[in-house]
């Protein structure tokens, strides 16, 4: 019995003692981030981790969702280190409640937002699909209209897209044919599956490299809605991460810039 | 509470009645089958059928989506019949919640005719019952619990539902959006008065139906005791 006690002891001795060393070699290199972003950004926030993470060898965790869901998850003390927001607003109150770190919040990017359709005839470059009374819009193979938008009381995206409605003076006629998405990510994926004819998306979803990937597009001239001027600020949590402040200098960089404007953000 | 709340009370009582009213249509010759049949395809079947038990409703709720989708299967179909694409609308989320409620209603069923057994439809064959005549005037009124069963946890799963809810209704007030999708609604907008409200609500209603199914299956025990 005491062999097989020693036995125990020591082994756990040298796991633990290998775990130390192994965390202990990692932390002394690396840190880690945790960054919660808007899913407007969820594709070049892929890419910029990439090259944030060859050029600092600091690791990069996303965590995506609405911006007004993760705003609700920071309140209630999620682990974020960073956000990522879709708006200009957010920030500045958790500021205000002591959650965000004051004086480190700014424009990372301003996106803009697409009528998007992956039929591809469906929207015209003028947008003058959303003129036509709803019911006589040439659907392809779907009777029932949809249009698609992420949840306007959460996602900035949404909000924007129905100033773009009202705007434009056809709010009422599409009322009847809205569907929301949970987030802006959701709202797409309506689309990209067909079950939605036609919506308002982030241009970075369906114009990676400033090229429409697939169907048809109208970028939506961006005074018909209030700018979507996407504020980045650091975490009470992550205050003390090395990391975390990185990356948010790191977005400033040209080499950062370069990637966003690929995706169709100007910054 | 507000007009919107009502109305997805409403709604969600309505989703839920009639999921419960076609599940005990559907499920009853169903577990009848998987009963009494002894065929090879028993297992196969049982299995499917137990599928939305284990399922997370992320893979219900995106196959759903792409097969009511205009070049999905059922979508196919059912422009075919000129009924449209059912993603987005009422008959689509009763499509959902009928396959996602479908083991809650067939297995309590199966057991009741289980435990049942063959001899008391001999009995009534003997006393020349058609088998029609001994299911509807023996089997099922012995079946009873199960059946009572069955409508209660179909009926509150129904109203439970939440993930195929937000995969295939696109939140459209009065058509797609629930009780349980509105309070995630409230919640994620941060409106957490309201989020309480129903949220509350559905919780008194949910051990209200426990409450009621244990005084369900108390009489059968007693009287066996």
């Amino acid at each position: 019995m005491k062999t097989v006690d020693r036995f125990i002891l020591h082994t756990a001795r040298v796991l633990f003692l290998g775990l130390a060393l192994a965390s202990g070699g990692l932390r002394a290199h690396a840190a880690e981030v945790t960054v919660a972003v808007a899913a407007n950004f969820a594709a070049p926030m892929q890419q910029l981790s990439q090259a944030f993470e060859r050029a600092t060898g600091h690791r990069v965790r996303a965590a995506v969702g609405a911006t007004g869901a993760l705003v609700a998850q920071v309140r209630h003390g999620a682990p974020f280190h960073v956000l990522l927001l879709a708006d200009d607003r957010s920030a500045a109150l958790l500021e205000a409640d002591g959650l965000a770190v004051p004086g480190t919040r700014f424009v990372y990017a301003t996106g803009r937002l697409v009528l998007w359709s992956a039929e591809r005839a469906l929207v015209d470059l003028q947008g003058r699909v959303l003129g036509t009374p709803a019911t006589a819009v040439s659907t392809g193979a779907q009777p029932t209209l949809r249009l698609a938008v992420a949840n306007p009381k959460t996602a900035p995206y949404g909000a924007a897209a129905l100033q773009t409605l009202e705007r434009l003076g056809v709010a009422a006629r599409w009322r009847p044919h809205l569907v929301q998405g949970e987030n802006i990510a959701q709202a797409h994926q309506f689309i990209a599956s067909r079950n939605a004819a036609l919506g308002f998306v982030a241009r970075s979803q369906v114009m990676p490299d400033g090229r429409l990937t697939q169907g048809s597009a109208w970028l939506v001239p961006a005074h018909l809605h209030d700018p979507l001027r996407q504020e980045a600020v650091l975490l009470r949590k992550g205050e003390h991460d090395p990391a975390a402040r990185a990356l948010l200098a790191f977005l400033k960089t040209e080499e950062a810039r370069a990637i966003m404007r690929a995706y169709g953000y100007e910054p | 509470m507000s007009p919107e709340s009502w109305q997805a009370i409403v709604l969600t009582l309505k989703l839920a009645t009639l999921t419960t009213v076609l599940l005990l249509v559907l499920a009853t010759p169903l577990a009848w089958w998987l009963a009494h049949r002894r065929s090879a395809w028993r297992a196969a079947v049982s299995a499917v059928v137990t599928l939305p038990l284990v399922l997370p409703p992320s893979v219900l709720g995106f196959y759903l989506l792409v097969a009511l989708g205009p070049q999905g299967p059922l979508g196919q179909f059912t422009q075919a019949m000129g009924w449209g694409v059912m993603s987005f609308t009422f008959t689509g989320l009763l499509i959902g919640s009928v396959i996602f409620s479908l083991p809650f209603a067939v297995q309590p069923i199966q057991n009741a005719f289980e435990a049942l057994g063959t001899r008391p439809l001999e009995v009534a064959a003997t006393l020349r019952a058609s088998p029609l005549d001994a299911f509807f005037t023996v089997a099922l009124p012995q079946a009873r619990t199960g059946l009572l069963t069955a409508a209660v946890l179909s009926f509150a799963h129904t109203v439970g539902e939440f993930g195929v809810v937000l995969m295939i209704g696109g939140n459209i007030p009065g058509q797609t959006r629930t009780v349980s999708t509105q309070i995630y609604g409230h919640v994620e907008a941060m409106e957490y008065a309201q989020a309480h409200a129903l949220a509350a609500g559905m919780l008194a209603f949910s051990f209200a139906v426990l409450l009621a199914l244990a005084f369900l299956r108390r009489p059968l025990s007693r009287g066996a005791a």
